[in-house]
């Protein structure tokens, strides 16, 4: 929504929003321009959780650094680690079992399921209704003990390794993903009946905040928030990686462009994780979970690789150019937030501020991800 | 004369202490609330059911340090709390319980009401320009172009009703629907058949008035922190908080008087201040399941609400009521 009243830039005031503010969801820091409600100018500046990711990454090798990935981005941890033992199988080409392939992928969704869980509910706090984060996180509650049950670790999983798998799943694991599946479809039609309906909550998102489709283009936008601008790109589909081509489901792509739009991509991308993890409990081939023939300490060959991966935000890339040695010469990690972020600047000028932060909450910001 | 003056602090206290021992309450009774909605146990350690966790709040709140902002108007500041609480428990004293729990029962009682709810946006206004603090000055803005368009359509209601009772004195009005639900405000009459969405816009505007949720915008903890009391602490924030929970009481109290048959039994038998106690409370707990059920409105779509749907109706729905008034 464009503001109805003409702004007088020569009459602003400066109000700063963050580095901790609620809405922010972390240390993100916005420097808006404002004329009464309404936003002139927005800067965003980032960097107050930067921990030299990349850096570490050219001093430890490649096996130290992977439990460096699960630190990017909290929520969704899984699929950050899963690019990088991606790359790593791919340059020094390392085959993987299927079965690890499989358990990797359900694995991923989950962690999916999870991270959208947790970004619905604080996205409906970000608008003022506080009880769905509860319901959200007691869903969340359900995989993330199913998870650590196979992983050890609730957040920051460090589960994949080059060639396989840390840990076999067992039957329980199992039991309890067939036993989630139907529970959080259950819940996915209660969210629907409690938020999505709700016409205070479609006011808020519908027609507010349009971002283009070439704006996602011009700022490298990915994920849930291209796909909510028609763009229909996924990692999965486009460039298929892993098991994931054995997998039917759809990828949702809404048109609106606006944040109600990035709302259903997610909520559907909800139900479509759910029927990966049903197929791929269904499909789960026996066998080792780790290879046979691997090197001992992993020296890449001298060379530029680069591994792409859907993540729960969008497009996750990490790139490796190496020398030869233990470790990388440098890299590269292409955060899908950092990207997504950046977009705020531009689409939010002109908007109320209201509308301003629920945009920013639909655009499901991970800061630590960001800053790296 | 010194009776009278002995009656009157004893008025003033009792209302104190009733506004007191709601607003703690209300807070427990808020706390649990929503934790019953969100699946989770709620304040349950200090006493049974957590029952002693007001009076622990209230002593943390009243031994922390007042903190007054560098760079904030120290007079405004200091006044604010004062004026938020001050012209609630003042409404109190002219609320009837019952025909004959009332304080000070006046001809004007109604009018009485509102002019003092309206103090309360002078206390918003005062709290977030005294601060100096951006966002307390958006909330307090907000907070006060919300009450001045609630206001008015709450009023219209309000005349409509009083037309149809003949009356401004809230003992009146309440005594006028006794004997059966049937005879109550709420239900259409022939001089009013409009009455059921007078109670719906009433019940709207109250929960704006008192900038509960959805219509927090006052607040809005998610954008501008924590609205206008956003630099205060200790007692301060106590007192903005009683203030909050005591307008709501009003509000509720407001609502039962004027819709709900007052202290009347829905049977008409043994009417009393029970029953006005159980009508409010319902009302509050309605407010309650409100506030964490729904999202938070824009401020847009609030004041649109008022000025394009709720107004024209209620200016219709008194026009309407003054014509059959007439005829009938």
């Amino acid at each position: 929504m464009s503001a109805p009243i003409q702004l007088r830039p020569d009459e602003t005031f400066l109000l700063n929003v963050g580095p901790q503010h609620p809405a922010t969801h972390g240390v993100l820091r916005v420097k808006m321009q404002m004329d009464g409600e309404y936003i002139v100018k927005a800067e965003t500046v980032l960097g107050y959780v930067h921990r030299m990711h990349e850096k570490m990454g050219e001093n430890r090798t490649y096996a130290q650094y992977l439990p460096n990935l699960s630190r990017l981005d909290y929520l969704g941890a899984l699929g950050y680690t899963h690019g990088h033992v991606l790359a790593i199988e791919r340059a020094a080409g390392i085959e993987v079992p299927e079965r690890a392939e499989y358990i990797r992928a359900i694995t991923v969704e989950l962690n999916r399921v999870a991270s959208h869980l947790f970004w619905f509910g604080a996205f409906v706090m970000d608008l003022g209704g506080f009880s769905p984060l509860m319901y959200a996180i007691q869903d969340r509650e359900h995989i993330l003990d199913m998870l650590e049950a196979v992983t050890g670790a609730r957040l920051t999983y460090c589960y994949y390794r080059f060639g396989g798998l840390y840990n076999d799943v067992d039957d329980d694991f199992i039991e309890a993903a067939k036993r989630f599946i139907p529970r959080m479809r259950k819940s996915l039609k209660k969210y629907d009946a409690l938020v999505t309906g709700n016409i205070i909550f479609q006011k808020r998102l519908e027609d507010i905040a349009p971002v283009s489709a070439e704006m996602c283009r011009k700022y490298g936008a990915t994920g849930p928030v291209a796909r909510g601008s028609g763009i229909n790109f996924d990692v999965r589909k486009n460039e298929p990686y892993s098991v994931y081509p054995e997998f039917d489901f759809e990828v949702p792509v809404y048109h609106e462009c606006d944040s109600m739009a990035r709302y259903k991509v997610r909520m559907d991308e909800m139900e479509q994780s759910l029927r990966i993890i049903e197929q791929g409990l269904e499909k789960l081939p026996g066998g080792p979970i780790m290879t046979e023939k691997k090197p001992k300490n992993i020296k890449l060959p001298v060379g530029d690789f680069y591994q792409a991966v859907e993540t729960a935000r969008g497009s996750f890339g990490i790139r490796i150019v190496s020398d030869g040695d233990k470790n990388a010469y440098r890299l590269k990690l292409r955060s899908p937030t950092y990207s997504n972020m950046h977009l705020f600047d531009e689409a939010c000028e002109g908007m109320l501020i209201m509308d301003a932060l629920a945009f920013m909450g639909s655009l499901d910001l991970v800061i630590p991800e960001m800053d790296r | 004369m010194s009776l009278t003056v002995l009656n009157v602090i004893a008025a003033v206290v009792i209302a104190i202490a009733f506004a007191a021992a709601n607003a703690a309450y209300l807070v427990w009774a808020e706390r649990r609330g929503a934790a019953r909605i969100q699946r989770r146990p709620g304040p349950n350690i200090n006493g049974p059911f957590g029952l002693l966790q007001p009076p622990i709040d209230g002593i943390k709140l009243m031994t922390k340090q007042l903190m007054i902002p560098g760079g904030a108007d120290k007079i405004l500041f200091m006044v604010a709390p004062v004026l938020a609480m001050a012209p609630a428990i003042m409404s109190f004293v002219t609320i009837p319980f019952s025909e004959g729990i009332v304080a000070r029962n006046m001809d004007i009682g109604v009018l009485m009401i509102f002019a003092f709810a309206s103090l309360g946006a002078m206390a918003i206004l005062f709290a977030g320009w005294g601060s100096r603090n951006k966002y307390s000055v958006m909330a307090s803005v907000r907070a006060v172009s919300q009450n001045v368009s609630y206001e008015i359509p709450m009023l219209i209601t309000a005349i409509t009703v009083i037309m149809v009772n003949g009356s401004m004195d809230l003992k009146a009005i309440s005594l006028a629907q006794a004997g059966g639900f049937w005879h109550w405000n709420i239900f259409p009459s022939l001089q009013s058949p409009l009455m059921p969405v007078s109670f719906i816009i009433f019940f709207i505007c109250s929960l704006a008035e008192t900038n509960r949720a959805p219509f927090d915008l006052g607040e809005a903890e998610s954008e501008l922190v924590a609205g206008f009391h956003t630099e205060y602490g200790s007692m301060g924030f106590g007192l903005f908080f009683m203030g909050e929970y005591a307008n709501i009481v009003i509000g509720a109290s407001l609502t039962t008087l004027l819709f709900l048959g007052g202290w009347g039994c829905p049977f008409g038998l043994f009417p009393g201040v029970w029953w006005f106690l159980l009508k409010i409370y319902l009302l509050i707990a309605t407010f309650i399941w409100i506030r964490w059920t729904f999202p938070r409105t824009t401020i847009y779509g609030l004041l649109n609400l008022s000025w394009k749907i709720l107004i024209p109706i209620s200016l219709f729905n008194l026009l309407l009521t003054a014509g059959l008034l007439k005829v009938f």
